[in-house]
């Protein structure tokens, strides 16, 4: 089978060009745009994640000079309130995302033994119908002023409660544009987690059996399933609310019969299956990297599979416990608080594998593993803060404080990115072919490790003394102002960490030393074919015997599959 | 690494605002005020409690992981490879099982503490109105409406109990005075309940804590907790029409005569405006805008000539008005005791 986008083809396209090294840049940009290579895919996908990574970083850090200090007028109420609109929604659909569905693009096929998805025409319109919904939103800057004059960019917040987001409050086109980006790049997510789940069901090389996939497949598969069954209900939801904004219905539109509470529940049922949507990623990539550094076999294989499975089955079941406060029944408020506990014991469960697997290993703290142990310590807290809100009269408290912006922070900051840089270490050389500088790669570590943790640990207390999210200024008399300090200081301890892993990415790709096909010693198959894999993957069709067929072939005297 | 620092913070955090001067002090609720929060605020010891036994234990293992299991230069063997245990992961699942049974347990009575369809017995029944960015109160049984400022009376007991009843005039608010308990969504279409106590004279703040649009910042509240004579000398005050005084007939004329009651109501006049906050006793309010400025002679007259400077985006316009004519209005206004 020949693939449109394999580098013979664009080569025998264009024959202009030096005879040796690259093609002329028309023609490798015009690879790049027709690709359906999942590899290329799956690297646009990060990159594009971690561009906006950085855009949604910097509009964080100008909300935080403009709360440092109470009472400043660094930005207009308006201007704040579209900057943490945009920052929630750009983090969560355009940075989460993006790189949760490129990193799965690159390594499932690899680790699985394929040569690429299932669909890899849909993978092609999935990426694109991305990132051209990204730009759609960010457009809204240029083009949401409306009739009206009104607004530029949303500033609905990013689960734009009605009836705010009705036309009667949110005038001009900024809403409708908040809708449409999110819906397409939702089109496209959903396309994507289909073919995940057709691949990973269909295409595993000889000898992989279910129980024998590494667990990022697994998790990953998890993943794809909750994506199809969460995204389709946000998109009816904002099809309704399009209705009303542009067709006069009233789905959300209290004030003429509709429900304000529909939204919610619409929003959360796929917003609570969202958020484990973005972190079991950072599961998956923990779970290869931990085993490799700390040179032992996953703890307990069979019970982070069964854990995996529970944590997305009772994820679809917790939705209501970010209604806590809208005064519902108590014995729907106990129900819901039972389920949220109960996703604890699945995530404890793993929790504990973690930590087993590096008990009696022997740990090399190279820069994907600083960042997993940042990222189990991290996530523990957040996962503790987790159960605290959880209970539904300390959740009345702190609900909408800074409390949760910290807990959420330790979640997806503290969880989700510090994955997600742990992994970019690990497989940066199997992508490019070259190693990352550990030396920068380890500034990065304690910077943000300080960094973070300042700010969204000051966040925690701000909430316990009674700051409310979203706001654009406060009052010295509120007692608020040490930690809105200390939060907006720890800022710049991160922008000093992520200057240096842009740096650090734009370097290592040429100037890094050359990786070789395993500079990891690790199990897994993606490190048996070469660094970067050729465009087919692999030269055979690789067999396996065991989760680990990497140690098997190095360690044959002691295989895997003696034990399985 | 960091549940200690964090625990620390929470402390400190508790210890300073028990330490704060009595007015208004830090929304704390480390400083409960009340029944409500105090159930709250046990219930919150105990999650420290569980939690951060589960976090001392998790870090224990996460550091003895780091210290005693590094790997040595030049040992190039690999450790004993350890798939698994079946009771110790047994243990890690019931034991956390466990755990969750009983703070759901202890959690849920908590909720039906708190959770109130009907006023506890000698409660003051107050309807709250959420406005895009004020909070209307209306005391039914006394026939009062006033804004931004709620005022309680302590009873026999030294106990203030409020039952407020939630509604919105627009979009989602909600209805947040930490040390008197807990918040209670806003919602146009629900009607929504809260009870909160204070147990001491003195004034409480909080504000609204769900977005609500562009002054969401500045949607404050204030509770005034006070005995029961200050109380009732305040709804005396409150009952009565607007003060006549002909010394400022003029400034009262020029209001009635612009736009300004088309929104505002102030009783014994034509005003009867209902988008905007009752001005019939303006001046026993200590704040203007919803908490954005102390009311003061001088923050009126800006804020009259112009609240898009003090307040940007609120909904009231700048009505044009020369300095003159907001002196005379604001002389007006300043009688309305």
């Amino acid at each position: 089978m020949r693939l449109a986008g394999d580098s013979e083809v664009s080569t025998l396209e264009t024959p202009i060009g030096p005879a040796t090294g690259r093609p002329p840049f028309l023609s490798q940009l015009h690879e790049w745009v027709t690709t359906v290579d999942h590899k290329k895919l799956g690297s646009m996908y990060v990159v594009c994640g971690i561009i906006y990574m950085i855009i949604a970083g910097l509009e964080a850090s100008m909300m935080r000079w403009q709360l440092a200090w109470p009472g400043q007028t660094v930005l207009t109420p308006e201007e704040f309130n579209r900057l943490f609109t945009m920052h929630g929604t750009t983090m969560v659909f355009f940075v989460g995302m993006p790189i949760l569905l490129g990193s799965a693009n690159i390594m499932i096929p690899l680790m699985i033994g394929a040569r690429d998805l299932a669909f890899p025409r849909l993978n092609a319109f999935g990426f694109w119908l991305f990132l051209f919904g990204s730009i759609l939103l960010y457009f809204s800057y240029f083009g949401g002023q409306g009739l009206y004059g009104m607004g530029s960019a949303p500033d609905v917040g990013w689960f734009a409660y009605a009836p705010l987001t009705e036309r009667t409050y949110s005038r001009g086109h900024s809403t409708d544009y908040w809708i449409l980006g999110i819906f397409v790049a939702g089109i496209g997510s959903t396309a994507t987690g289909i073919n995940f789940i057709a691949t990973i069901l269909g295409m595993r090389c000889r000898g992989m059996t279910l129980m024998k996939m590494p667990l990022f497949v697994w998790i990953m598969l998890v993943d794809a399933i909750l994506i199809v069954i969460a995204l389709p209900p946000l998109a009816a939801a904002q099809i309704m609310l399009l209705f009303d904004r542009l067709l006069g219905a009233h789905f959300f539109d209290a004030q003429a019969g509709g429900s304000a509470l529909l939204w919610q529940n619409l929003f959360w049922f796929f917003g609570h299956p969202e958020v484990y949507i973005l972190i079991l990623p950072a599961f998956a990539y923990v779970t290869e990297i931990i085993p490799v550094f700390s040179r032992k076999v996953i703890f307990g294989y069979p019970l982070m599979v069964a854990a995996t499975v529970a944590i997305g089955f009772i994820s679809l079941g917790v939705w209501v416990h970010h209604m806590f406060s809208v005064g519902l029944s108590p014995l729907i408020n106990a129900i819901f608080m039972a389920s949220t506990m109960l996703v604890g014991v699945p995530t404890g469960i793993k929790m504990f594998n973690w930590t087993a697997t590096m008990i009696g290993g022997k740990i090399r703290f190279d820069t994907p593993m600083l960042f997993s142990i940042g990222f189990l310590c991290q996530f523990l807290m957040g996962g503790l803060t987790g159960i605290f809100l959880a209970t539904v009269p300390f959740d009345w408290q702190v609900s909408d404080s800074y409390f949760v912006v910290g807990h959420f922070h330790y979640v997806l900051f503290g969880g989700l990115i510090f994955g997600i840089l742990a992994a970019t270490f690990y497989w940066y050389p199997k992508v490019t072919g070259r190693m990352m500088s550990e030396t920068l790669g380890k500034w990065q570590f304690w910077l943000l490790i300080i960094g973070f943790n300042m700010t969204f640990g000051a966040m925690h207390v701000s909430g316990l003394l009674g700051m409310p999210r979203r706001i654009y200024t406060y009052q010295t008399e509120r007692g608020w102002d040490l930690w809105n300090l200390l939060t907006s200081i720890g800022v710049i301890f991160q922008i000093a960490a992520f200057t240096l892993f842009a740096i650090n990415l734009l370097h290592s790709a040429f100037k890094g030393r050359r990786a070789g096909d395993d500079p990891w010693d690790a199990w897994t198959l993606e490190w048996s074919t070469t660094s970067p894999p050729p465009a087919h993957n692999f030269d055979e069709d690789p067999v396996v015997y065991s989760r680990r067929p990497l140690w098997d072939l190095k360690h044959p005297e002691d295989p895997d599959w003696k034990y399985e | 690494m960091m549940p200690a620092g964090i625990l620390g913070w929470v402390m400190a955090a508790s210890c300073s605002a028990a330490a704060a001067p009595i007015a208004p002090p830090t929304p704390s609720m480390f400083d409960p005020m009340g029944e409500p929060a105090s159930i709250i605020l046990n219930i919150t010891w105990l999650l420290i409690g569980i939690c951060g036994a589960i976090a001392v234990v998790m870090f224990t293992l996460i550091g003895y992981a780091i210290i005693r299991c590094r790997a040595v230069e030049g040992d190039d063997r690999e450790p004993a490879q350890i798939y698994g245990s079946s009771p110790i992961e047994l243990a890690w699942t019931v034991i956390p099982l466990m755990i969750v049974f009983v703070l759901c347990m202890v959690s849920a009575r908590g909720i039906f503490e708190l959770e109130l369809e009907t006023p506890p017995e000698g409660a003051t029944e107050i309807t709250v109105t959420g406005h895009r960015w004020w909070w209307e109160f209306e005391y039914e049984d006394l026939g009062i409406i006033t804004a931004g400022e709620l005022h309680v009376p302590l009873d026999d007991n030294s106990v203030a109990d409020m039952f407020l009843t939630l509604k919105s005039a627009d979009v989602i608010h909600s209805f947040w005075v930490p040390q008197l308990g807990g918040k209670t969504d806003v919602i146009p279409d629900r009607i929504n309940h809260l009870w909160l106590q204070g147990n001491r004279a003195g004034t409480f703040v909080g504000q609204c804590a769900e977005y609500c649009g562009t002054q969401h910042a500045h949607m404050l509240i204030k509770v005034i907790v006070e005995p029961r004579e200050q109380f009732d000398a305040w709804v005396a005050t409150q009952q009565k029409d607007a003060v006549e005084d002909p010394a400022v007939a003029q400034g009262k004329h020029l209001f009635l005569r612009t736009s300004c009651i088309n929104c505002h109501t102030v009783r014994g006049t034509v005003a009867n405006g209902t988008f905007a906050p009752d001005l019939t006793h303006l001046m026993s309010r200590s704040e203007i805008g919803s908490g954005v400025a102390p009311n003061t002679p001088e923050n009126l007259r800006e804020w009259v000539f112009d609240p898009q400077n003090i307040k940007p985006g609120c909904d009231m316009p700048s009505m044009k008005l020369t300095r003159d004519e907001v002196d005379l209005i604001c002389a007006w206004l300043e009688t309305l005791k």
